[in-house]
């Protein structure tokens, strides 16, 4: 597990700003961490000058805080910063659609989520006054990355002193090889659903007794099976029970052909449920 | 083993039932097998083949329970078509043809079968079915209609025949022909299948109708020649022509015809209207099985694809299952498949025994039968019935119709598909809500991890006939005696095939034993009171308050029952939930579906949460009460999950002496320690414990009962409520 000692927020000189900066240091306190701030483009008097009046509008920062004014491309910029300054989390904002309540990524920060070393967490609800996180749901896929990243929520949660969290095992229809098409095969399917759900729970178990007990404590957790499309269930579960922070592993390597046939990661990047946090 | 005998045992049992269902439904199917064959204008015998051979194969492969299969209605104006066109007019020739078409239809329904495409006929929008349905019935009418005067040589196209009907019954009545009596025979046998369900006499009714009109036919033959001593007065033309020996004289298919466009067309039209056909009739079917039991559809189709199959090679029709058969079957005791079996056992038997009976049936009388069930396929109160859900369903039926009737049925249903989802387009003033999502998966389902292991199935973004496989696939998964929340409050827009697939799944999990309900669907509106009625969420406040859904009604009738009050929509904000911390940090932006008396009421509260882009819509039912004593104010809660409301509120934790149990079960808070614990005595502590678990708030002189973040189905509302009248008994005492 990684703890998060240097987080990277880029900064554009956006409406959204204020809110962006003021999230960042937030976290950046919650977390104990050093913030970098890196702008794309020249560095001007002015624009130092209007950084420094939102930095002070904005809570204390516990820690260091750098700035880094750099010309370039946008995604080169920020993934080389990532490298040299060894960035934990990188911090991108979300952009909406114009119908109100959709958010998106877009085509920048999507290029970051995929290529980028580190963590990233993906904001929707980025806002001046503090909304707290009181429910957090984590992927407890059988993927060998799901361990850190159920310890990382742990960690998160804590940080952000989160009541609760739900570990979302999805199963694809797939893995049920039972279909259901009268009532014998359903009532297999049924008994077939239940045992795959159960062996679920007993790996997910497995996985919380490796995390330290002071990281649980005053946590409530919570396991939910869920039948259906991987990547898109937890968005859509994240969504109906309202979560304010999903926490997903990283996606494996992908192509030009997941784009064109979206899956896993793409289903939540194309339409955010909520905060993400992808955990390298 | 022990399992398979008692199967063994059980199935020798119901026999003699399935024998006598057989039985009664053969008396039908020999009259209709012989005259669908007839107006496909193919050698009567056809018919018959092809109900012996669905019935035996049906019964041994198949996958549903108490259908009957044979020769269907709809297939009768494309099987017409094609037999007249596909040699030019030589219909022996394109009989032959068709034969070969019927082959290759019944592979693609086999291959339609292993790729488990039972679900295809959810792909059609329902109107766009209906009228699809209507078109054959016209087309069917149309032609029989002069065949039932006598008239069998007036050829043309549908609307021809249509605008020839008034010259046909002018020539019967007024020019002098030969044909009286076979025309007077068809116009009895129409009076017979309209006012047979009128007579209620028990043995009257023992025969059925169609059975009943050939009886008397071959009995006034048998009148004329034993009787008056005279030749039977209708021309040989007019009579069914069973050839002496049906072995010998089979037809077999003709595939030298394979590769032309018009084949190809016939074949692909066979297939869609026999599946269709198929698989709307098994699902009607299923709704009559008294035993409710689910049929495996998939298993069903490529049954009835290899039943066509060789059904095709050795001169039948093709085989589908067929509604009206099988309703008799079910009306008369059929329990299992052995049922179809015996109906076709007992066509072979009349067939071999009563041969020359049956070459004295008119074709008229046949006629009529068709006549009638064509006209009720066309039923003009079948319009008035869609006109009801929307005029926007009108105008898919309307559409689907003349389109069937002016082209051909696959034109028909596919411009029926297209009008329906630019109407779709158009009444949303979106495309992109369609196009974006069509492809993405939009259906959650999961158990709800509480005692009460509800279903919860949670629809995005719209659902319409495009989509509904993914959200039918979902519910197909659910054992049909648990309990279902259907959820469409994220879900913009609901078509009206959707809403009536819903209210088919109600009723089948309530005939079940289980309980389906949905919700999400008040702020939705819609333009007719019709519960199927298309349902979005763009539409206006007032359309949303003048046509209550199902929902609302039901909470309606609790109101009624339980001497409530109800509104659908308040107006007048209610100040007193602003003294909860629950909605210190919430704006309450409506609230709707309120049941009250004096001192309770249960509502659905719409409220926001965060602002801007961080603004969240929730729904959620509460409830209400008042008690007549001051209490001090605290927060009962299990999760922990609003923690830090009391820590705004400065509340700290209280534990009660002596139930330790509940301590830790629960999560109470508050500032006056003191008057809590008092508050919590025995009764109230062993209150909590033993019933559900709702969040509870007091403040002065009342209580907010939460129980979700979700709308409450009907079932919840009504234990809320009685949670709640209880909790207030024992705080007032």
């Amino acid at each position: 597990m990684h703890s998060f000692d240097k987080i990277l927020i880029g900064i554009a000189f956006s409406p959204n700003i204020i809110a962006n900066i003021h999230e960042a240091v937030r976290l950046a306190n919650m977390f104990n961490s050093e913030l970098v701030c890196v702008h794309v483009g020249e560095k001007t008097p002015e624009k130092e000058a209007q950084l420094e009046e939102i930095f002070e509008k904005a809570p204390d920062l516990h820690s260091k805080k750098t700035l880094v004014f750099q010309t370039g491309n946008p995604v080169d910029v920020i993934l080389e910063t990532c490298n040299t300054q060894n960035i934990d989390l990188l911090i991108l904002g979300a952009l909406q659609k114009e119908n109100i309540y959709k958010y998106y990524v877009g085509s920048i920060a999507r290029i970051l989520t995929r290529k980028a070393p580190c963590s990233v967490l993906l904001l929707i609800k980025h806002s001046v006054e503090r909304v707290p996180c009181k429910h957090i749901v984590v992927n407890g896929l059988q993927d060998p990355r799901t361990e850190e990243t159920i310890q990382t929520s742990f960690y998160v949660s804590q940080g952000l002193s989160c009541p609760k969290i739900t570990i979302v095992e999805e199963v694809t229809q797939q893995e049920i090889h039972a279909k259901a098409s009268d009532d014998v095969s359903l009532r297999k399917m049924k008994i077939e659903k239940e045992r795959i759900s159960n062996r679920e729970e007993m790996r997910v178990k497995d996985i919380l007794t490796h995390i330290p007990e002071e990281n649980k404590n005053g946590i409530s957790i919570k396991t939910q099976s869920i039948f259906g499309k991987r990547g898109y269930s937890i968005g859509h579960y994240a969504r109906v029970v309202r979560a304010d922070l999903l926490i997903m592993n990283a996606p494996n390597k992908t192509t030009i052909l997941d784009r064109l046939f979206p899956h896993d990661m793409e289903y939540i990047l194309s339409e955010l449920p909520t905060d993400v946090l992808i955990v390298k | 083993m022990v399992q398979k005998e008692s199967a063994l045992k059980s199935f020798i049992s119901t026999i003699p039932k399935n024998i006598f269902a057989g039985f009664v439904v053969s008396l039908i199917a020999l009259p209709l097998g012989l005259g669908l064959a007839i107006a496909s204008e193919a050698p009567p015998v056809a018919g018959i083949i092809s109900s012996v051979v669905g019935g035996v194969l049906v019964a041994i492969l198949g996958g549903s329970n108490v259908t009957i299969t044979g020769p269907g209605n709809g297939l009768v104006v494309v099987l017409l078509g094609a037999i007249t066109t596909l040699a030019g007019g030589d219909l022996h020739q394109g009989y032959l043809f068709t034969l070969a078409a019927i082959v290759f239809a019944g592979v693609l329904m086999l291959i339609l079968g292993f790729l488990r495409m039972g679900s295809l006929s959810d792909f059609f929008p329902s109107s766009a079915i209906q009228g699809m349905l209507a078109a054959i019935g016209i087309g069917i009418l149309a032609k029989q209609f002069h065949v039932m005067f006598g008239y069998i040589t007036i050829k043309g196209s549908t609307i021809e025949l249509l605008y020839e009907i008034p010259f046909t019954v002018y020539h019967f009545f007024v020019d002098t022909h030969n044909n009286y009596i076979a025309g007077i025979e068809g116009i009895m046998s129409l009076f017979i299948m309209v006012f047979y369900s009128k007579i209620r006499n028990r043995y009257f009714q023992l025969i059925p109708a169609p059975m009943w009109i050939v009886m008397l036919a071959v009995g006034l033959a048998y009148h004329y020649e034993y009787f008056l001593q005279q030749e039977y007065p209708v021309d040989k033309s007019l009579l069914i022509n069973i050839p002496d020996n049906i072995v010998q004289s089979l037809a077999f298919p003709d595939f030298s015809n394979i590769f032309s466009i018009k084949f190809i067309n016939v074949v692909l039209a066979i297939t869609l209207i026999s599946s269709i056909e198929s698989l709307l009739s098994i699902k009607a079917v299923d709704k009559l099985d008294p035993q409710r039991r689910r049929s495996n559809i998939n298993k069903d189709l490529k049954a009835l694809g290899i039943a066509t199959t060789i059904s095709g090679f050795l001169g039948g029709l093709n085989v589908v299952t067929v509604i009206a058969r099988s309703s008799v079957a079910a009306n008369n005791g059929a329990t299992n498949r052995s049922g179809n079996f015996f109906h076709a056992f007992f066509l072979v038997i009349f067939i071999l025994l009563f041969q020359d009976q049956l070459c004295k049936i008119p074709l008229p009388a046949l006629s009529a039968i068709l006549v009638y069930t064509g006209f009720k396929l066309a039923n003009p109160s079948n319009i008035a019935k869609v006109f009801k859900i929307g005029g926007e369903q009108l105008i898919i039926f309307m559409t689907t119709l003349l389109a069937t009737i002016f082209f051909n049925l696959i034109i028909g249903i596919f411009s029926g598909i297209f009008i329906t989802f630019i109407i779709h387009v158009i009444l949303n003033k979106n495309f992109t809500l369609f196009t974006r999502n069509l492809l993405k998966p939009n259906v959650l389902m999961y158990k709800e991890d509480d005692e009460k292991n509800n279903y919860y199935v949670s629809v995005v973004n719209f659902c319409t006939f495009l989509n509904y496989s993914k959200l039918k696939a979902k519910l197909d998964q659910i054992p049909e005696n648990e309990d279902v929340i259907l959820d469409f409050s994220r879900c913009s827009f609901v078509d009206h095939t959707v809403m009536e697939n819903v209210n088919d799944y109600i009723n089948t999990f309530t005939s079940k034993g289980g309980h389906f309900e949905v919700i999400g669907l008040d702020l939705h509106g819609s333009h007719s009171e019709h519960p199927f009625a298309l349902r979005r969420i763009s539409a206006t406040k007032r359309l949303a308050s003048k046509n209550l859904t199902k929902r609302q009604k039901a909470i309606k009738n609790i109101s009624e029952a339980f001497h409530y009050n109800y509104r659908a929509i308040q107006k007048k904000p209610f100040l007193f939930l602003e003294n909860y911390g629950f909605f210190k940090s919430k704006n309450i932006s409506r609230i709707k579906n309120v049941l009250s008396n004096k001192d309770t009421a249960v509502f659905d509260v719409i409220y926001t949460e965060g602002e801007f882009i961080a603004k969240q819509v929730v729904r959620s039912t509460m409830m209400h009460i008042k008690v007549n004593r001051d209490i001090p104010s605290f927060i009962l809660d299990r999760d922990g999950l609003f923690e830090y409301i009391y820590h705004l509120a400065g509340y700290e934790d209280i534990r009660i002496k002596n139930h330790q149990d509940f301590s830790k079960r629960f999560y109470l808070s508050g500032n006056e320690t003191k008057a809590i614990e008092e508050l919590f005595n025995d009764e109230l502590v062993l209150f909590f414990e033993s019933n559900t678990y709702y969040h509870i708030e007091a403040s002065k002189n009342g209580l907010l009962i939460v129980y979700k973040e979700r709308l409450a189905s009907v079932k919840e509302i009504k234990a809320m409520t009685d949670f709640g009248v209880r909790l207030q008994k024992i705080i007032n005492q």
